[in-house]
């Protein structure tokens, strides 16, 4: 599962072009998953201020 | 806002904003949507561009210029700062702007030449009619509603997914995703008529820090790394809070931006049916520099050319729109474009030794001219023993 910190985001979009299955939107100053993400922490990794995190559920 | 126009542009961007008044110049009705609540806003950008550049779309104007550069400086791992300037020092080489105000004249002009503008309205899929775009729907503020069009125009910059949605694949890898963070600092003593460029491994691995000023006291500090390279503990933000710790300790910092530059190719097609792609959602930054306000000028006001005629002509087909892809590849852009590229994939084998005698060797040399090409010139002239290495970057200046 994907965890957004909304505290932390800098509303760049930078997550949204490198997600593999397009799963990301920036609405207007908010990042939100909008699509099935397959938690493949692509994003996590190029944000540029750790924003993002997956997270395994047990 | 009607429901049928001749143009639908996707992003208030400078790519956007000067197809929006291209096309509306030519007589075309066109309407421009931007997601965000203003034009310009948050910036996701480190304001520098070249003179020429500037001047081949939009006079310089005080109201958006912060500062006038006359050289560059490039500071290696171990020190060394190569000065790029031309001949005769003081000429000024280029400007950093004041983006929020840039953008906004830039949609103004094409809102006085006659394109409806919208903000707050968010494309969210385009209206597709028998595999070719017939415009998009979106979300006006709340309230959902379709708008149609001869030719809609992507320029939805880095997110890049108005294209996706249409079938273009828009993704970029990661390690061509450069991570990028940046503070407007001000209270710091700087060079303020120079851009400088940190380069080093432990600074900014697979790419670089800046340092734009902004003014007398006040500048952007903002850095790139690859995709790749970021990780917890090692992300774009840390680099650059480390580098001001050690470099602006009394910096204060009155804004904190994020970005991610697209430093792959551009895409492979850049039209289909019904659509035509724009600025940095074509990717087409400069994948070296890292510089796209020019690029995005260029191709928006390309794009908006050949759709007038296509417009005008009644087809708007992939084959029909073709023209704009063929004519950009084979511009100044589209060559520097592939050129840079190489320069770049070649850059990010350096370790910081090698860096560093490269940079040694052109350390004392004054350019003629201000180039990417005049630099890699000299580099390969004074670097004989290296010529093995540098056979990719000479090969890139063919
Ligand atoms: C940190 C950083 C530093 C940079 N520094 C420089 C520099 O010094 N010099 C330089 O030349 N370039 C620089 N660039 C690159 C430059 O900012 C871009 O190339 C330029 O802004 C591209 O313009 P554009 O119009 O294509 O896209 P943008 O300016 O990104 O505009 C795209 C617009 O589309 C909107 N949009 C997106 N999706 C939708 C949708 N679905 N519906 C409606 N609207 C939408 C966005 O909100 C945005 O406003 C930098 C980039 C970054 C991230
Ligand atoms: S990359 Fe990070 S800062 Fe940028 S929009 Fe995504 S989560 Fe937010
Ligand atoms: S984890 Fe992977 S699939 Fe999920 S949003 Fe991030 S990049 Fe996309």
């Amino acid at each position: 599962m994907l965890r957004i910190n909304r505290d932390k985001c800098g509303y760049c979009g930078t997550c949204v072009a490198v997600c593999p299955e397009d799963a990301l939107e920036l609405i207007d100053a908010y990042l939100s998953l909008e699509r099935d993400c397959i938690a493949c922490g692509i994003c996590a990794r190029a944000c540029p201020l750790g924003a993002l995190e997956v997270v395994h559920e047990e | 806002m009607k429901n049928k126009y001749d143009m639908l542009v996707v992003g208030g961007g400078p790519a956007g904003a000067l197809a929006a008044k291209t096309a509306a110049e030519a007589g075309n009705t066109v309407c421009l949507i931007e997601k965000r609540p203003a034009i310009g806003t948050p910036i996701r950008c480190a304001e520098g561009i070249g003179k020429e550049c500037l001047f081949e779309f939009i006079q310089p104007d005080p109201r958006w210029i912060s500062a006038e550069i006359e050289r560059a400086r490039l500071i290696t791992p171990n020190g060394t700062s190569v000065s790029l300037e031309q001949e005769n020092p003081g000429n000024v080489v280029g400007y950093i702007l004041d983006r929020k105000i840039f953008d906004r004249e830039l949609v103004w002009q094409a809102a006085e030449a006659g394109a409806d503008v919208f903000v707050k309205t968010r494309a969210t899929a385009p209206i597709m009619e028998g595999g070719a775009v017939r415009g998009a729907k979106v979300m006006a503020t709340g309230s959902p509603a379709d708008i149609r069009a001869d030719v809609v125009l992507a320029a939805d910059g880095t997110e890049a997914q108005f294209a996706r949605w249409a079938g273009l694949d828009t993704t970029v890898p990661l390690r061509e995703m450069m991570s990028c963070a940046q503070y407007l600092l001000t209270d710091i003593d700087i060079d303020a008529a120079s851009t400088d460029f940190y380069l080093g491994n432990d600074v900014a691995p697979e790419g670089y820090l800046w340092v734009f000023p902004k003014g007398d006291r006040t500048a952007n500090v903002g850095i790139g790394i690859s995709g790749r390279k970021s990780r917890d503990g090692s992300r774009a933000k840390d680099y650059l809070d480390r580098f001001i710790a050690k470099n602006f300790p009394g910096g204060k910092t009155i804004e904190a931006i994020a970005g991610g530059v697209p430093v792959c190719q551009p895409l492979p097609c850049t039209v289909a049916d019904g659509l035509m792609v724009i600025g940095d959602a074509a990717r087409v930054v400069d994948p070296l520099t890292g510089g796209g306000i020019g690029n995005a000028m260029y191709t928006g006001k390309l794009a908006a050319q050949v759709a007038s005629k296509c417009i005008s002509a009644g087809d708007c087909s992939k084959a029909a729109l073709m023209p704009y892809d063929t004519e950009w590849r084979a511009s100044r852009m589209g060559k520097s474009l592939e050129r840079n590229y190489r320069v770049k994939e070649f850059f990010i084998t350096l370790n910081d030794k090698k860096l560093n005698v490269l940079a040694d060797s052109v350390a004392s040399v004054g350019l003629a001219e201000f180039s990417v090409s005049a630099l890699i010139r000299e580099l390969i002239k004074r670097n004989p023993r290296m010529l093995f290495e540098l056979k990719a970057l000479k090969d890139a200046l063919q």
